[in-house]
């Protein structure tokens, strides 16, 4: 097991004593955050120039796996925050502000929040309504935010809006935002089936005379293209993934526990076993080679912005989020009442219904209408270990 | 020989752009102006149709759409190779 791993899993320690609490009280996973920090995994993205630790998206993964296990709510920050700190390191290195942004997210482990939905736009992420207004070096925002995960708890917000105020509702950038330097005003309250602990509250988000340095230099459509749907598919999908695992953990020690009780005997719940390990199998080919693919195309714009791309990663994302809701299920169904039942070494009640916003996190449908549109042109005739 | 003007004329039918398309310069980035990849397949598919090509999958991405001269060269090669 490498140190990465290592050190996930001790912040995975901490997450499982405290996540039905986090779960029961919809509150903040406080202490694996400050685990995370204290293990400084919030900044291994950051490139080793500015003291992070240079983390692949692969090595992320594997974080948000180990800790999605533990508590569902704590690996969602963490994968949200990589998502953000994404953006800023793939989009942030030629901007001297961004850099040394990045030197203090590795210092000082900052936890990246994200403000992309918006009232009268809802989840389309590539659409604004709200501006940046410039005022000489300064600008002025305000959002009405109806989803800001964790926002309250954030160090540092990233927030689309229009370039100017007279820009086209999809000619956005995206803003960085201090904490200090910017007011939140809670619109709703995140009371919620599953994923209680994201505390993914509404807020009116509003900044003034914050630096025009502070606005990422690349236009957010190629931000969205190049980094942030593909760290979300993927990072997202390892922690649904990392649900469906344990759940199936718990099928695997119950059916285990029903062999050794009767010797000579194979348990009723066996066959269902190996039907749903089958299963899971194949998410995993799913997940590493969305993984791998995305990994090799690290600097190539051009593969990155392909219509195959595209097709590869939303099919990652409703592939995997519909099938973890469905490996928790059947995973139910082996262990019975005692999966039911709260408490119990089997419960299976808090991953089940954290694991049932997968397909809702960006809604599959909008995914698949996405799809079908570009495959409305791909000629497809790819190669085998192509996307 | 396909000119800027056809390519204009072709981009008007992608909703996104009909109203904006005449204060937008060759080479402005058209996702910047508000082409989206559902106008950008649009656009992909009226241009298939207009000029009998086809584009091969490893011109489907975001550059070879980025702007009118782009895409009006773009067009150009694939005309000539089926000519050709």
């Amino acid at each position: 097991m490498n140190a990465l791993v290592l050190r996930a899993k001790r912040v995975a320690v901490i997450a499982a004593a405290h996540a039905d609490e986090v779960d029961r009280q919809a509150r903040f996973p406080a202490e694996a955050v400050a685990a995370l920090k204290a293990e400084r995994l919030l900044g291994i993205q950051i490139p080793m120039q500015f003291g992070g630790e240079s983390a692949g998206l692969s090595q992320i993964a594997e974080v948000c796996f180990t800790l999605s296990q533990a508590c569902s709510a704590a690996a969602m920050v963490f994968a949200m925050h990589q998502i953000k700190v994404a953006s800023l390191v793939s989009h942030g290195l030629d901007s001297d502000w961004h850099c040394s942004l990045m030197e203090q997210v590795a210092r000082e482990q900052l936890l990246f929040a994200s403000a992309t939905t918006e009232g009268g736009i809802g989840g389309d992420l590539r659409n604004s309504l709200c501006a940046v207004e410039t005022v000489g070096d300064v600008f002025h925002f305000s959002k009405d935010a109806t989803v800001i995960s964790y926002g309250a708890h954030a160090d540092v917000i990233l927030a689309t809006g229009r370039r100017h105020p007279d820009a086209a509702s999809s000619d956005q950038v995206l803003v960085a935002l201090m904490r200090g330097q910017m007011s939140l005003e809670r619109t709703s309250t995140w009371d919620t089936l599953g994923m209680r602990g994201t505390c993914s509250d509404g807020f009116k988000l509003e900044a003034r005379d914050v630096p025009v340095a502070q606005i990422l230099p690349k236009p957010f459509a190629e931000i969205a293209a190049q980094s942030m749907l593909a760290s979300s598919h993927l990072l997202w999908s390892s922690v649904w993934f990392g649900i469906a695992s344990y759940a199936l953990d718990r099928a695997r020690a119950y059916v285990q526990g029903e062999a050794r009780r009767r010797p000579g005997q194979v348990p009723p719940g066996a066959l269902r076993l190996a039907e749903a390990a089958n299963e899971l199998q194949a998410m995993k080919g799913t997940v590493v080679a969305g993984l791998q693919l995305f990994e090799r195309a690290q600097g190539d714009a051009d593969e990155l912005g392909s219509i195959g791309f595209a097709v590869m990663l939303n099919n990652v994302k409703t592939t995997i989020s519909a099938k973890s809701v469905d490996i928790v299920q059947r995973a139910l169904g082996i262990v019975g009442l005692s999966g039911y039942k709260n408490g119990t070494p089997f419960s299976l009640g808090r991953p089940l219904r954290d694991v049932m916003s997968a397909p809702l996190m960006i809604n599959n449908d909008r995914i698949l209408s996405n799809t079908a549109n570009l495959l409305l042109v791909q000629k497809g005739g790819g190669q085998l270990l192509s996307a | 020989m396909v000119l800027s003007q056809d390519v204009r004329e072709t981009l008007k039918s992608v909703a996104a752009l009909s109203e904006t398309i005449d204060g937008i310069g060759d080479d402005d980035n058209l996702f910047d102006k508000g082409l989206d990849s559902f106008g950008s397949v649009q656009l992909m598919l009226a241009l298939e149709e207009r000029y009998d090509i086809e584009f091969p999958d490893n011109l489907l991405n975001r550059r070879s759409f980025s702007t009118i001269r782009i895409i009006g060269e773009t067009v150009n090669k694939l005309t000539l190779s089926a000519a050709a």
